[in-house]
């Protein structure tokens, strides 16, 4: 299908198609670190109720653990970039 | 303590702060790549790739800080859509300039994927050496006053 696709798409549907495949790629990276920071979030809550006096260090951990998860959410973010038309 | 100042001691503002510190001082070397790359063009976008990555930090940290002056619940909700808020708005700040001559992809790409994580592994390396390992922080203060 995607042969014929191809054969028969003219300029304009190949760039609605890279267009969409853009973006949808973009939607499906930000979905895991989506859940990742979620699960970071939830943990250090979890750990701030437990043990008030750590807040620090978890604050600390938890802060670079969603930037660290963030990197593939730009990873996505910058095959968007290169698919746009 | 109001929240401002309670948010200017949050331990991930001073982390934002020092990752900021640390992106202007590799900030030449990814303009050279830049300017290797793309020429002045290049240069502008590597340098709005390092200012989208600075913002980026410093917004999640303001977010999470802010939102721990409220209340536990509150850092939930905030942290996600905050996240939701800063991928849309680093989205658009692209969209807007993409098409625009002087816009270079690569070297943004480029600089964008590597400083990102590059900083990250460079402050989590500073945060390990100075939290878990104390012995090894960086300009241990003197032991004059060690007592056996």
């Amino acid at each position: 299908m995607l042969n014929v696709l191809a054969e028969t798409a003219t300029g304009e549907m190949l760039e609605g198609l890279k267009a969409i495949g853009a973006g949808l790629g973009y939607g499906l990276a930000a979905i895991g670190p989506g859940i990742g920071i979620g699960t970071v979030v939830g943990n250090a809550i979890s750990s701030m109720a437990r043990q008030p006096e750590s807040a620090g260090m978890v604050r600390t951990t938890m802060f670079l653990g969603i930037a660290f998860t963030e990197a593939l959410a730009l990873i996505g973010f910058v095959v968007f970039i290169l698919l746009m038309p | 303590m109001s929240a401002a100042a309670a948010s200017l001691d949050a331990p991930e503002v001073a982390i934002a702060r020092d990752l900021v510190r640390r992106s202007l001082l590799v900030a030449p070397v990814f303009l050279l790549v830049g300017v290797v790359l793309d020429g002045v063009g290049g240069i502008v976008s590597s340098g709005l790739a390092l200012a989208l990555v600075s913002f980026n930090f410093f917004l999640g940290a303001k977010i999470i800080s802010r939102a721990l002056a409220i209340s536990l619940n509150t850092l939930y909700g905030a942290v996600l859509f905050g996240y939701l808020i800063r991928l849309g708005l680093m989205a658009v700040a692209v969209l807007i300039v993409r098409n625009a001559d002087w816009f270079a992809t690569v070297p943004f790409a480029i600089t964008l994927l590597i400083t990102h994580l590059g900083l990250l592994i460079w402050e989590t390396k500073h945060v390990s050496a100075s939290l878990a390992f104390p012995g090894l922080m960086p300009n241990k203060p003197s032991t004059d006053n060690f007592q056996e």
